[in-house]
């Protein structure tokens, strides 16, 4: 039985009085225990409502409309609020963005470390704050001891980040949920969080979700990826693979725009064109008006995922199977 | 920021504002009524005039004349009331117990009623109840205090008779001399309408306040981190939203406390609650002068000290601003 | 920005807006037509008749059909004295607006564009005197300026003094909002090319930023002179503002207080609600104006 697993998943959002738009259109994805997936599309793909509704935590007006989230053969959209927060920060935690507003500005980095403990274990502070401080060392933070007392804005945005991490990492949880989780760092800093949230993975054997726009990024750190645009999947598959030989010509393009494959001196590529907003898909495959290769069937009928891609002209086909 | 910029920044403040209010208090003694006529009267003759100008000093120069009334007026003496033939100073004090106990029922009644209610309009956004809080916020904001204090008098005072609407009622000494109404029943149902009605201008105010803060904080990202970190709705909602709410909150009511003091001497006037408020207004009809300066100074002090104290509070609920020797 | 075609069609379609813009032009037009309209003249001394006094609205035993809702104690008719101190109420809370207008806009452009100590002293000053309180430094200083003048010239000029006075304490209202979208605009492209095409500052502000910087202002005129009517009323209600015998609308509330206990309380309720319809027609539109054009800005910020 896989670790998590999601079928046939949409979200809506109303729109006026009585429609409503979708989010997420129909997504499926499937996370052994301790493995790492990639989720990689632009910003309004759906990849960050994919995250949030695994935790139940969509937004106000939004809801999932159809679809099932399973977690260890459990489906997490039935359950009660309460048991569904024994799991939030406990089996699964998350990281955020941007760790300059994800930690609460008037509270001790101390209090938001262990009222997470306090949500999900039996435990006295002294042991709380101990297993706070060997958390903070795991994921290197200097003078660990005295950070407890400190406040977010006192440190920076690195070591917040780092704070955000051992928050995640307190209850030993069985997968992360991590939502670009290096986008609002400094380069410089970018590549350290990587490496940390990597290795801290693989030495624990937890299971990654990670969420990110840059294929760069999960080339090194993913066993698997799914590319989504407009709220679909349109190419999944292992990560090596698809690197090597997109079939869908969105891969293709984001493969493209990547600054190291282009030459020296030779121009950035850029898709053309951007991603339509959930308010305004076009008809049928919702790349074709930016996809080179689209013909009528593009924009009559909605590609289905078949062999690892949503494309009717797919690139790279292997031979004859 | 540090302890000393904070104290050197009060300290500015606090020296202008009283600068200000004491020039304001010393340009009223030189031009309103002659000090002289009020103490001799009509019958002493120009030259004996003249000579007394001359001893009480008001011949002298603007900043020697500044001068003494600074230094008198730090050392409490603030002149004679022309009415009441005391110590100026002596007569707002004796009110000071009655202004400050109706300001403690207003903030009671403020407290404890907008704090929950702007909470939870926040939290059930589209329920019945918030939509009419909300309507009926709008409309308290445009209702003047002293309209309040006429429909309370009117209706419960006159009308229904429930509650007396006049004058503090029944009090009692307290061993260092404050007379207050607060241990009598007589003098807290005297208490209840006043105190509502100076509470009813800023309640509107605060529940709209706290209503938009917290609705900002549920939104933010630290609230929903709390929230998938798995704690309960409640840890999240008034440890985690509402801290971050206190600060607007805390600031704004800095910013009230001017119009507090106006409206106590609008609720005072309409209620003939025996305060400091209601004394100024008689003393401004009466032109007792002295009286006029006191309670300006008296005021300004007020305002001075309750500004500090609340900037004091802010810098203690908040982390980014810190005063050493504090924890951490 | 919203062209004014979508202006209209979003005020056509709120029905609180339509209701306060409604009840905002009937009383502005019962205000400005009173001349014309009013049964009586207040102001005629030769009208009045003190037989006339405190009569109940005219459907109530001992009512006058002359006196559709009673008359005061002057024996003035109640309905003539609220259509004149309506418009004496309107004056006063536009003309304070305007003149806290000139003051802060000119002051809150000095201080967004210059920046530095001009900007800090005035922000400072600003912020003590929003918190010391308009009603407070009004009280303060008309308790002073009564209390030197003798009755007649007081009320000679009290119209001009609460102009005066609520105009210059709410300076730091336009003054903040004009410098922030200053702050906004002065990083912009235009600016900087008029900066390099060698216009100068003042020329610059005045031409180039002021404009951009319209929207806000208007948006907190409205809601500004709702709280300057409401001011004018509560010192006119202390004694401190229009005398009786040229009442704006506190001034009738004042006048009519004490025969409330007589049973009288036509004098001061027919005013009082006047006086709420019109600061709350005015709050509305305000709120509303605010929604459309900058659902940033919030009562309660300052």
């Amino acid at each position: 039985m896989p670790l998590l697993e999601i079928r046939d998943l949409h979200v809506a959002f109303p729109k006026g009085k009585k429609t409503e738009v979708e989010a997420l259109r129909g997504v499926n994805l499937t996370l052994e225990k301790g493995e790492r997936l990639g989720v990689v599309g632009e910003s309004g793909a759906g990849k960050s409502m994919l995250a949030f509704a695994i935790l139940n935590l969509i937004a106000d007006p939004g809801r999932v409309s159809q679809g099932s989230i399973t977690f260890h053969g459990e489906n997490l959209l039935d359950l009660s609020e309460r048991d569904i927060r024994s799991i939030r920060g406990n089996r699964i935690s998350m990281i955020f963005q941007d760790p300059m507003v994800t930690l609460n500005p008037v509270l001790s980095i101390g209090t938001q470390m262990i009222e997470t403990l306090k949500a999900h274990r039996r435990i006295s502070d002294k042991e709380a704050r101990k297993l706070c401080i060997e958390k903070l060392r795991e994921v290197a933070i200097p003078s660990a001891e005295s950070r407890l007392e400190a406040y977010p804005h006192e440190l920076s945005g690195g070591l917040r980040q780092r704070v955000v991490i051992a928050i995640a990492l307190l209850t030993d949880p069985e997968l992360i949920i991590a939502d670009e989780p290096t986008t609002a760092l400094d380069v410089t800093i970018q590549a350290e969080i990587m490496a940390l949230i990597l290795k801290l993975c693989r030495e624990k054997d937890v299971a990654l979700l990670l969420i990110t726009h840059d294929l760069g990024v999960v080339a090194e750190v993913t066993q698997r990826l799914m590319i989504m645009y407009a709220g679909l999947c349109v190419e999944t598959g292992q990560t090596r693979g698809i690197i090597d030989a997109p079939q869908h010509p969105y891969t293709y393009g984001l493969l493209k725009a990547l600054p190291q494959k282009v030459g020296r001196g030779a121009r950035l590529y850029q898709i053309p064109g951007s991603m339509p907003p959930i308010t305004a898909l076009p008809s049928g495959c919702a790349y074709h008006p930016r996809c080179d290769r689209a013909t009528d069937v593009c924009r009559s009928q909605i590609p289905p995922l078949e062999n690892g891609r949503a494309c009717f002209h797919p690139l790279n086909v292997p031979e004859a199977t | 920021m540090h302890i000393i910029a904070f104290l050197l920044r009060r300290g500015v403040q606090a020296v202008v504002v009283m600068f200000v209010i004491s020039l304001i208090g010393f340009s009223i003694q030189g031009n309103l009524g002659d000090p002289l006529r009020e103490l001799v009267g009509q019958s002493v003759s120009e030259e004996e005039r003249d000579l007394m100008r001359n001893e009480m000093g008001l011949n002298d120069p603007f900043f020697v004349q500044y001068a003494r009334f600074l230094g008198n007026a730090i050392q409490g003496d603030l002149g004679t009331s022309y009415f009441f033939k005391r110590p100026a100073l002596d007569v707002i004090m004796d009110k000071f117990p009655a202004t400050f106990e109706l300001v403690l029922g207003a903030v009671f009644i403020f407290l404890s009623l907008s704090i929950p209610a702007g909470i939870y309009c926040a939290i059930h956004r589209d329920s019945w109840l918030t939509q009419f809080i909300m309507s009926a916020s709008i409309i308290g904001i445009s209702v003047p205090v002293f309209l309040t204090a006429i429909g309370m008098v009117w209706l419960f005072g006159v009308e229904l008779g429930w509650l007396p609407a006049f004058g503090r009622g029944d009090t009692v000494a307290l061993p260092w001399g404050w007379e207050t109404g607060l241990l009598t029943w007589d003098g807290l149902s005297h208490l209840i309408l006043p105190s509502i009605t100076l509470s009813s201008i800023m309640l509107p105010l605060f529940i709209r306040l706290i209503r938009a803060e917290m609705m900002e904080a549920m939104g933010t990202d630290y609230v929903r981190f709390a929230k998938a970190k798995g704690l309960s709705t409640a840890r999240v909602r008034y440890v985690h939203a509402f801290r971050n709410t206190l600060l607007p909150v805390v600031t704004v009511g800095g910013l009230m406390i001017g119009t507090l003091i106006a409206y106590t001497i609008l609720t005072e006037t309409v209620f003939q609650w025996p305060g400091m408020g209601f004394l100024f207004l008689e003393a401004v009809n009466r032109v007792d002068t002295p009286l006029i300066i006191a309670y300006i100074i008296v005021v300004g002090l007020i305002f001075v000290v309750v500004n500090t104290l609340v900037d004091f509070i802010y810098t203690l609920i908040n982390p980014m601003v810190k005063l050493p020797g504090a924890k951490g | 920005m919203i062209s004014l075609k979508g202006f209209i069609k979003r005020f056509l379609s709120d029905p609180v807006a339509i209701g306060a813009g409604v009840v905002l032009l009937i009383l502005v037009l019962m205000a400005v037509l009173a001349p014309f309209l009013a049964p009586q003249n207040p102001y005629d001394l030769m009208q009045l008749d003190i037989m006339n006094s405190e009569m109940p609205p005219s459907w109530k035993p001992g009512g006058d059909d002359r006196f559709l809702l009673g008359t005061d104690a002057q024996g003035r008719g109640v309905l003539s004295t609220i259509m004149y101190g309506t418009g004496i109420s309107l004056i006063i809370g536009i003309g304070a607006v305007i003149v806290q207008g000139i003051l802060g806009v000119t002051l809150g452009l000095i201080a967004g564009y210059r920046g530095g100590w001009v900007d800090a002293f005035l922000m400072r000053l600003a912020d003590i005197q929003m918190s010391l309180s308009t009603l407070m430094i009004a009280i303060i200083v008309l308790a002073i300026f009564s209390a030197t003048f003798d009755a007649n010239t007081y009320a000679d000029y009290a119209i001009f003094m609460l102009i005066l006075i609520i105009g210059v304490a709410e300076w730091p209202k336009f003054a903040r909002t004009v410098r922030s979208s200053v702050l906004g605009e002065r990083n912009k492209e235009y600016v900087d090319a008029a900066r390099v095409i060698g216009l100068p500052p003042r020329k610059i502000m005045w031409k180039h930023i002021l404009p951009n910087t319209l929207t806000p202002v208007l948006v907190i005129s409205t809601i500004q002179v709702a709280e300057a009517i409401m001011t004018e009323a509560a010192l006119s209600f202390l004694g401190l503002g229009m005398p009786v015998d040229r009442p704006s609308l506190g001034s009738l509330i004042r006048s009519g207080f004490e025969f409330i206990f007589s049973g009288s309380w036509w004098i001061t309720f027919y005013p009082a609600l006047v006086l709420v319809a019109l600061i709350l027609a005015l709050n509305l539109l305000g709120d509303w104006l605010r929604d459309v054009f900058n659902p940033k800005l919030r009562r309660g910020d300052d």
